[in-house]
């Protein structure tokens, strides 16, 4: 093994990682590249590193996660970093402590990273601007959530070879999912077709201006598909007339074999997780031969691990 | 001109502004001369007003610069009572004069809400005790802006509120509000309207379209203004009262607003400066200082406001003055308040669409003047013999940049943060009183 395969060159410069959106192509495929390493020492016996040796990473979950965060406290233990969680459950309207206060608060403790997840979008982002260390958006309300849309790329890329000019369906909730819009950004970043399959209710608007061929019936929109991304429905969009019932849901959008045989013979089925099984996915689909969801949690840490060896490289030294 | 001191307390004495270019957007009066103020009012006007011809009156030399009515905001949302942290009627009234703002609106949606007769008399004698500039009550036009019962419009008006209004909701209930019409009509009180469909608008916290899809964001659409804005027409054609929408910030609701005046309803409608001068890209990465009611739109949208005022179907531009603090700003965007702060920005974001070409003077003028004090029965808004002297001498050139910490009003919320204007009063006169002069450079 060459010493360049060891440790690929990472044209990463970013302080933060807020999001897909302002991150250039060779940034990308770079993260991607680090993330295949870090795949494969996830697989040996001695899966230590220390690249974050000393250093202190808090997880600052607003909302609850059990993958995300065990995956990002996983890869910060792998590199060596003393990790924290915090998980501050609040209601979307808070009361006493702002999210400013709490972030002048911990940044008085000094981490060197901080992973957040909160229910608003561009809350992460408020909170970079507010502290010294490097922040990573693990997800803020609808707006985005860069590490998802990295491991499915890497995901597809172990599979497929490349992104460029697969046909990637989208399909459910896109009107409120994060992983939805950086999965676009991503995607047409790499070159990808990408498709959002929803009823309108569920589709955002102007959602085409991103790139993206919609289409409101999953037969249409899944002919010759290479991959086909579920997203989870919330329950509550049922009570808020945006579906009628989870029935007709599963009816018109949940994956089966039928709506499966409309993509290619060899797609790859995808669900961010976590999943609801009779509603936007059949069970036997996910369980099936095509289905890749376990393996995307594998490659969550593998990429998590690649993103914080690369914000390592620019931690300060003092 | 530094002989004269912005102080109040002091008694009016006779001033000639001389070598003025005078504007009285309500006569159309836009001429070199000047102007006699005695006893408060503007005693006479013309050519012949000059230095050496103005008995013993304090001359002002203008240096041609324009002196027009001064302005008059119907949409000021004071802190008091209830949020005096925010801003008073004290600072309200200092940053109206700093703006050349003469005449304020209060909005009702205060703590309590302006829904009594007491409240009127309070809001006017704080306003006579601490005020620079004048200040006008407009009072709920449902108790409690709850939109369920009719407060006392007849009695609220006798008080002296100046209009009704339900705040920053809509009423629901169009049963109600055809009933506020009717009553309103035989009292001549006039009824200001936000337009927003409360069910369709729930969750939304900017334009709905691309941008916001883009930030994550909910959006509102436009049928959310345009749905409110078409039944209330169907009412005012119902009872002929006289209504006017407060705010509207789209192309649709232009339209209808016109459509509905080419039929000779008793329709009017104002535009907040903010929606002429900024659209939703200015919201860029989650600026909440651009989160407002209603939300910035596209910039067609924000083209078509300009155009309204240019053809005089929008017949108010308003501030919606609307001072917050950190405490509501400083917070994720779908969290934090609406609101931008305008009273001092008003004239200079205003004159952009002077200096553009887009909106002659006059006709931009007329929006900020005449047209408010005629809906509102004022004496004021206008540059004519016997009438009050709230008068703004404007210099339409002088170059500033907008500096949050040197704004008179307590909140810093401006959306014009760090913002280039070009032009801005100069002094500002309250019933012949100079109550603001402008200086470049204090401490200088």
């Amino acid at each position: 093994m060459s010493i360049a395969a060891e440790a690929p060159t990472v044209s990463f410069s970013h302080r933060h990682l807020l999001g897909i959106e302002g991150l250039s192509r060779g940034e990308i495929v770079a993260l991607l590249d680090l993330s295949e390493e870090a795949a494969k020492l996830s697989r040996q016996v001695a899966k230590k590193r220390d690249d974050l040796r000393g250093r202190t990473l808090i997880n600052l979950f607003f909302e609850a996660s059990t993958r995300t965060q065990s995956s990002f406290e996983l890869a910060g233990k792998r590199l060596g970093a003393d990790v924290m969680n915090m998980s501050i459950p609040t209601s979307s309207v808070q009361k006493g402590e702002t999210l400013i206060d709490t972030a002048v608060t911990l940044n008085a403790m000094r981490p060197d990273i901080l992973v957040v997840r909160h229910h608003a979008a561009g809350a992460v982002e408020l909170l970079a601007q507010k502290v010294d260390c490097s922040v990573i958006n693990a997800g803020d309300g609808s707006h985005e959530h860069p590490t998802q849309a990295l491991l499915d790329a890497l995901t597809i890329r172990r599979h497929k070879g490349r992104i460029e000019g697969l046909i990637v369906a989208i399909c459910g909730d896109i009107l409120h999912s994060r992983v939805a819009r950086s999965n676009i950004l991503l995607l047409n970043a790499l070159g990808a077709r990408v498709r959002v399959i929803a009823p309108s209710t569920l589709l955002a608007s102007g959602i085409e201006r991103l790139g993206v061929e919609v289409y409101t019936s999953m037969w249409e929109g899944l002919a010759d598909a290479d991959i086909v991304m579920m997203l989870r429905l919330q329950r509550e969009r049922m009570t808020s007339s945006l579906v009628p019932s989870q029935r007709e849901y599963f009816h018109f959008f949940g994956l089966d074999y039928e709506k499966l045989a409309r993509a290619k013979p060899d797609a790859l089925v995808m669900h961010p997780g976590p999943m609801n099984r009779g509603v936007e996915i059949d069970s036997n689909v996910a369980d099936d031969a095509r289905s890749v969801i376990r393996e995307q949690v594998e490659m969550g840490v593998a990429v998590r691990v690649a993103v914080l060896q690369a914000l390592a490289r620019h931690l300060p030294n003092q | 001109m530094q002989a004269l001191t912005p102080d109040p307390r002091t008694p009016a004495r006779p001033i000639a502004l001389v070598n003025a270019r005078l504007i009285d957007p309500a006569s159309g009066l836009d001429a070199l001369g000047g102007a006699l103020i005695a006893d408060g009012i503007v005693a006479d006007l013309g050519p012949h007003i000059a230095a050496g011809a103005a008995g013993d009156a304090e001359i002002v030399d203008c240096g041609g610069r324009v002196l027009a009515p001064g302005l008059v905001d119907m949409m000021v949302f004071a802190g008091e009572p209830g949020h005096e942290h925010r801003e008073t009627l004290a600072t309200a009234s200092r940053a109206a004069a700093a703006g050349g703002v003469t005449t304020i609106v209060c909005m009702p949606d205060t703590e309590p809400v302006i829904d009594d007769v007491a409240l009127v008399d309070f809001i006017r004698r704080r306003a006579r005790d601490t005020a620079l500039v004048n200040v006008h009550p407009m009072a709920a036009m449902t108790k409690g802006l709850m939109g369920e019962e009719m407060a006392e419009i007849g009695l609220l008006r006798d008080a002296g509120a100046i209009a009704f209004g339900n705040g920053k909701t809509s009423l629901a209930s169009a049963k109600v509000m055809r009933n506020v019409l009717a009553y309103a009509k035989d009292f001549g009180a006039l009824i200001v309207h936000h337009l927003e469909d409360p069910t369709l608008a729930k969750d939304g916290v900017m334009n709905e379209g691309e941008v916001a899809t883009r930030l994550g964001l909910r959006g509102i659409p436009s049928a959310a203004e345009t749905i409110i804005l078409e039944r209330d027409i169907r009412l005012v054609e119902l009872t002929g009262g006289r209504y006017h929408a407060g705010q509207i910030s789209c192309r649709a609701s232009l339209n209808i607003v016109r459509a509905a005046k080419q039929r000779g309803l008793p329709v009017t409608c104002g535009v907040s400066i903010n929606h002429l001068t900024l659209n939703e890209n200015d919201i860029g990465p989650y600026r909440t200082f651009f989160k407002m009611k209603p939300p910035l739109r596209s910039e067609d949208d924000r083209r078509a406001m300009v155009e309204g005022v240019a053809s005089g179907d929008i017949d108010v531009i308003v501030s919606a003055h609307d001072p917050r603090g950190a405490e509501g700003k400083r917070r994720p965007f779908a969290e934090a308040a609406d609101g931008a702060a305008g009273l001092e920005t008003l004239l200079g974001a205003a004159l952009r669409l002077y200096h553009n070409g887009d909106v002659a003077l006059p006709r931009l003028l007329q929006a900020l003047t005449a047209n408010p004090a005629r809906l509102l029965g004022l004496e004021s808004g206008r540059l004519a013999r016997g009438a009050p002297a709230d008068l703004v001498l404007i210099d339409l050139d002088t170059p500033w940049v907008v500096e949050p910490e040197r704004l008179c009003s307590k909140s810093k919320n401006t959306p014009f943060d760090s913002a280039r204007l070009q032009g801005r009063a100069l002094l500002t006169l309250v019933a012949g009183r100079l109550v603001y002069i402008y200086a470049a450079e204090p401490g200088r």
